[in-house]
């Protein structure tokens, strides 16, 4: 069987795409994880500044007409808890530094007691946070303007930020492989329906068109309807085709047994010598035509049983000697010995007994058909690792023929253009070895001349 | 002859404009010179030469061009002056650290920086290599009968039952002209409850101000002072072999813990160059030689619940605190008024 050419894999598609969707989704991550991150360390350093110059602005106080302050020690110190970050201060009254940094500029914006406003500039070469904080405070009844500007350089933010860049990139690609992971193993489960319906199918003998019933996806029902009314259109279709040949077969044997029975008839009485001739060859050709026939049916009962096997457990041997007992006469008539040689032990198979006396039916059938007069067929079963049934001549043997296409339908041996045959008897006994699981081997005989083929069955 | 006087006076006019008032100046020469390093510091020639020499051995070189300021002079040649020097030493660690956070310093970083412990570094600008308590100087002949006081409540006890041994004779640095003064009378007012009392007890015995450790220890080794207060460990161990009459008193409840410290101030010729001094200091406590010929203890890892009244000095911005113009004025306020209280 030939398969289709393969463009993509489902699987790899999946994998692919979902590869995708999760890196766009790690950097997804880590991009909002980092901004989060920042915004969180920034408000942090925002807040202790706006710490510091709340109480640096709450040290204020007025001494006799006089704005002085008590830089608070904790003002500064909860500023360098963390980092080791540059610190810098100015204290202004209406405008006027009484103290700290009197270059170090205001933050942009306005704060008028409501809240703290925040700025980033450089300043003595680096890049500076800073807040701005106001209050006012009445001295001699009159109203004094207090800004507290604080400022921090941003080396430990810097420091926090790279850690969290550093956290978000390991989790980030931490993400990815274990998303990739997972979307490889959801892959694999998703089409493993497909892959379980697959096996399914291609496990089935070469004539088993029985529906697929085995559980499918809503997705893949509609495939497997398509592909079970198309099994059973063929089924039917083969059906129909076997009907024809049993049809036939059976319209041809009646007739041709009402031929021979008048045919020995007037055999008997004419005295002839050449009508007599034509008359034996007549009868012999109508023995011929009603055999083929009857193989013909074996076959369609083969490939109908074989489908629904009704399996019992068999004895070989009994199987057997009756199946010789059975054509003893038919070898006696070419004055053929069938001598059956049988294993010590019993040897038991699993079967369909009509199906294997059938094969074995035509095996020895064949085997008296090919051989001389006044010859022995030996027939020897043994139960070594499997029920083994030999079949062995003195006949012509096979020849050079190829012995792997003998047992297809209508194929026959080269050199037997003298003797009239169907073809079908290899080809039953293969079809029933298969149907129970077994083979049917062929070879030319090792000992001398003739043919050796052997129905091996696997034991019970 | 009149061109080599108007020379004479322009070199002189030139040196008072711009010059730090150095109290020592050496030099020290190499056979083959390669590189200066010109050192500024508030430690004394004769304490810090094995050092000089010590690293002279290992960069020979390198000539050495060590002066000597006080701390506040330091403090100016490099804030307001711009001084070219290559490594600034000093004893005023709030100074330092405001030279560090202001942008006057370079930063440096190396194997020996990384190896000094975390409260001994700022920023990778200021690096401390030795660590000076501060401690109590007395005369054994004046307190001879008298319990020596480990405390200063203990002191305060002692120095307001026995005004016939204490008056005139306390001596203490005057925190208005010394930055160590002031740096340790800060550290004290933060530390320890007793400060305020301690300073208007001594102000009321006329306690005699001192400019410089050197001087208190000598006094008291000559019996003019009965005790000495907050001075420097190292420079009193130091004396104590040519001082007989003395002995040193380490506080239990509270000892400041002053942290000599090296700079690179940014008119350096390079950070790599003054590095290597740098290094050589960071890495003193492994030259116990050098430790023992200086009596400038090294920097050691603090070990946990080891002499927890043992406390270093913040290296910080914390330190700016006090050197803010009105906290200052108002210390120093406070202080005048508790010391001069006649």
């Amino acid at each position: 069987m030939r398969s289709g050419d393969a463009t993509g894999s489902i699987k790899r598609r999946l994998v692919v795409q979902l590869g995708l969707v999760t890196a766009l989704l790690s950097i997804a991550f880590f991009l909002a994880v980092r901004v989060v991150a920042e915004k969180a360390a920034t408000d942090t350093q925002d807040n202790i500044l706006a710490a510091s110059a709340t109480s640096i602005v709450e040290a204020v106080y007025s001494d006799s007409g006089e704005v002085r302050l008590e830089l608070p020690y904790s003002a500064i110190t909860m500023l360098s808890t963390v980092s080791e970050d540059r610190v810098f201060y100015r204290v202004l009254v209406d405008g006027e530094t009484i103290t700290g940094y009197d270059d170090l500029p205001l933050p942009e914006g306005r704060a008028t007691g409501i809240g703290p406003v925040f700025d980033t500039y450089p300043f003595r070469g680096e890049a500076l946070r800073t807040v701005q904080v106001a209050r006012t405070l009445s001295v001699q009844d009159q109203p004094r303007q207090v800004n507290v500007v604080v400022g921090q350089t941003r080396l430990g933010l810097g420091a926090i930020s790279s850690r969290i860049t550093t956290n978000a990139v390991a989790i980030g690609t931490a993400f990815f492989l274990v998303a990739t992971a997972l979307s490889f193993l959801a892959a694999q489960n998703a089409i493993a329906p497909l892959d379980r319906l697959a096996q399914v199918v291609a496990r089935r003998g070469p004539n088993d068109l029985r529906p697929v019933t085995a559980a499918a996806p809503v997705e893949l029902v509609p495939l497997v309807g398509g592909l079970n009314s198309f099994m059973e259109r063929l089924r039917q279709a083969l059906t129909r085709s076997e009907d024809l040949i049993t049809e036939a077969a059976h319209r041809v044997r009646t007739p041709l047994a009402t031929v021979r029975t008048q045919a020995e008839v007037i055999h008997r009485q004419t005295d002839h010598p050449a009508s007599k001739k034509a008359l034996r060859e007549m009868i012999r050709a109508v023995d011929e035509s009603s055999r083929s026939a009857g193989q013909l049916l074996d076959h369609a009962m083969v490939t109908f049983r074989s489908d629904q096997l009704e399996t019992q457990e068999i004895n070989a041997a009994d199987l057997l000697r009756d199946v010789v007992d059975r054509l003893q006469p038919t070898a006696e008539l070419k004055d053929i010995h069938l001598a059956l040689e049988l294993d010590d032990d019993p040897v038991t198979v699993r079967g369909d007994i009509i199906l294997l006396q059938n094969a074995v039916r035509n095996l020895v059938d064949n085997a008296i058909k090919y051989s001389p007069a006044d010859t022995d067929i030996l027939i020897k079963l043994s139960g070594e690792g499997a029920c083994q049934m030999a079949f062995i001549d003195q006949g012509r043997g096979f020849g050079e023929a190829d012995l792997t296409q003998l047992t297809s339908r209508f194929s026959r041996g080269k050199n037997v253009d003298d003797v009239v045959g169907s073809g079908l008897g290899l080809t039953i006994a293969d079809d029933v070895a298969r149907a129970h699981g077994g083979a049917l081997d062929i070879c030319s005989n090792q000992e001398g001349p003739g043919a050796c083929v052997t129905l091996v069955l696997p034991l019970s | 002859m009149r061109h080599i006087g108007f020379a004479a006076l322009l070199i002189l006019l030139a040196q008072t404009a711009g010059a730090l008032e150095l109290e020592e100046s050496r030099r020290y020469e190499v056979a083959d010179p390669q590189s200066e390093l010109r050192v500024l510091s508030t430690a004394d020639v004769e304490v810090f030469e094995p050092i000089i020499l010590a690293f002279q051995q290992e960069n020979p070189a390198t000539t050495v061009q060590y002066d000597v300021a006080s701390s506040s002079e330091v403090m100016r040649g490099l804030y307001e002056e711009g001084a070219a020097y290559d490594i600034a030493l000093s004893s005023a660690m709030d100074l330092q650290i405001k030279l560090a956070n202001d942008g006057l310093a370079l930063s440096y970083s190396s194997a020996a920086t990384e190896s000094l412990p975390g409260w001994a570094t700022w920023h990778d600008q200021v690096f401390a290599f030795t660590q000076e308590p501060t401690v109590l100087v007395i005369s054994k002949a004046a307190l001879e009968g008298v319990p020596v006081p480990r405390s200063r409540s203990a002191l305060i006890e002692l120095l307001r039952t026995r005004p016939d041994i204490f008056d005139s004779r306390i001596g203490t640095y005057d925190v208005r002209t010394s930055g160590a003064g002031y740096l340790f009378a800060t550290q004290d007012s933060r530390n320890t409850e007793n400060f305020w009392q301690l300073t208007e007890v001594m102000g009321r015995l006329n306690a005699r101000l001192y400019c410089c450790s050197g001087q208190m220890i000598r006094d008291v080794g000559d019996g003019r002072l009965a005790i000495a207060y907050n001075v420097l460990g190292s420079y009193a161990q130091s004396r104590l072999a040519d001082t007989p009459g003395i002995e040193i008193v380490e506080m239990d409840d509270y000892v400041s813990v002053m942290l000599r410290s090296a700079l690179i101030p940014v008119t350096a010729r390079s950070a790599d160059e003054s590095g290597r001094m740098i290094d050589f200091l960071a890495t003193l406590s492994a030259r116990p030689d050098l430790v023992a010929q200086t009596g400038l203890p090294a920097v050691v890892p603090l070990r946990p619940n080891e002499a927890p009244e043992r406390r270093p000095i913040r290296l910080g911005p914390g330190l700016l605190v006090f050197l803010d113009k009105m906290r200052r004025e108002t210390f120093l306020r406070s202080w005048v008024s508790s010391m001069e209280q006649r």
